[in-house]
């Protein structure tokens, strides 16, 4: 989780023009269940607990090069930041934070000190939902790419072996080769999720889905970068 | 307590009757049908109860003109208007699977006289 902790700045560009409400926020993985919707529907959900975050600095072009907003998320011990980090939150004024993104979209008219909460969602919107994904060590070939196997009986005596590694005459492998080899613990986005419900008393977002990363995980949710067009939605409705 | 068992409590329905396998019910349900919607009524015995919380759900099987129909409904969804008991049934099973082998007679069920 720490090597995205800091540093790491969000480009998007799924707002609209003259968007004023910051469709950015920080959350944790709660985990998932199902719930009602109000037609009736039993839809699987993810629960993110999401936000309150603070606008703990404005960048601009003069001062930092480029334009973005660093949100803070999460509760933390005052005690466990090193001194860079407290001495931001302290130059900024706000309430020391566990984590610290940085988002470049939608920052229209956002201050130091304001809050962002899950109220700029709605039932209905599409987001799209970053997080880790959860590590599964050094994977074989069929749970890392998909790969079929051989047969587990009828003589055969390959089982889980990743087969061919392509053609002997070129006297190298092809670059990207599918192989074993580590996986999972990536940046994983999961596009057009649509909201369920955007709890604003307790800070919930529900998300209709899965979503990258284990429970506890850090997710961040943004506005869809392309959602679906309004007749494709409309089609879909029939 | 946690976020996901208060969301699920939430929308859990306090006026649910209590039945069991073997009892006959007449459940409420709102059908959409050509853009109308009205309430159907489906009586029949619970064969199956299971699941817990929000998503549980009944599984209840009547013969209608001459063929068994079987059809599960979640207890909690809001489609689901109401469960009535007809009628109380005694058996000895919590999967009563096995009627759907039996036709007619043979697929009676003990009634349970109630108190009134």
């Amino acid at each position: 989780m720490n090597a995205w902790v800091r540093g790491i700045v969000t480009q998007r560009t799924g707002f609209q023009e003259g968007e004023t409400s910051m469709k950015n926020i920080i959350g944790r993985k709660v985990g998932m269940t199902s719930v009602f919707t109000a037609d009736g529907r039993y839809v699987p959900v993810t629960v993110i607990e999401a936000g309150p975050c603070i606008v703990l600095q404005r960048k601009t072009a003069d001062s930092d090069g480029y334009d973005a907003v660093a949100l803070a998320f999460g509760d933390v011990k005052k005690s466990r930041l090193t001194k860079a980090m407290a001495g931001r939150f302290k130059s900024a004024g706000v309430d020391a934070k566990k984590v610290v993104r940085e988002f470049r979209d939608g920052i229209d008219g956002m201050e130091v000190g304001q809050a962002v909460t899950v109220e700029s969602f709605q039932a209905g919107d599409h987001v799209d939902v970053v997080g880790i994904s959860k590590g599964h060590g050094f994977a074989g070939g069929i749970k890392r790419h998909n790969f079929v196997g051989g047969s587990r009986t009828h003589g055969q005596m390959i089982h889980r072996q990743p087969g061919s590694n392509g053609d002997t005459n070129a006297g190298h492998t092809s670059r990207g080769s599918r192989r074993p080899g580590h996986y999972g613990v990536d940046r994983i986005t999961h596009q057009n999720l649509e909201i369920v419900v955007a709890d604003v008393e307790r800070n919930v977002l529900l998300v209709r889905g899965p979503v990258p990363g284990a429970k506890n995980g850090l997710v961040i949710v943004t506005a869809a970068l392309r959602p679906p067009s309004k007749t494709a939605a409309a089609q879909g409705a029939k | 307590m946690n976020v996901i068992d208060l969301l699920e409590r939430e929308q859990l329905k306090s006026d649910v009757p209590e039945f069991r396998p073997g009892d006959t019910v007449k459940v409420y349900s709102r059908v959409t049908e050509g853009g109308k919607e009205r309430v159907q009524m489906f009586e029949g015995v619970v064969i199956v109860r299971k699941g817990g919380g929000n998503g549980e759900s009944i599984t209840v099987r009547r013969m209608s003109h001459g063929v068994g129909v079987e059809k599960s409904f979640l207890v909690h969804s809001p489609r689901v208007e109401k469960i009535e008991i007809s009628k109380r049934g005694i058996v000895r099973r919590s999967r009563l699977f096995y009627l759907s082998e039996k036709i007619g007679k043979a697929a009676r069920i003990k009634e349970k006289k109630v108190a009134r």
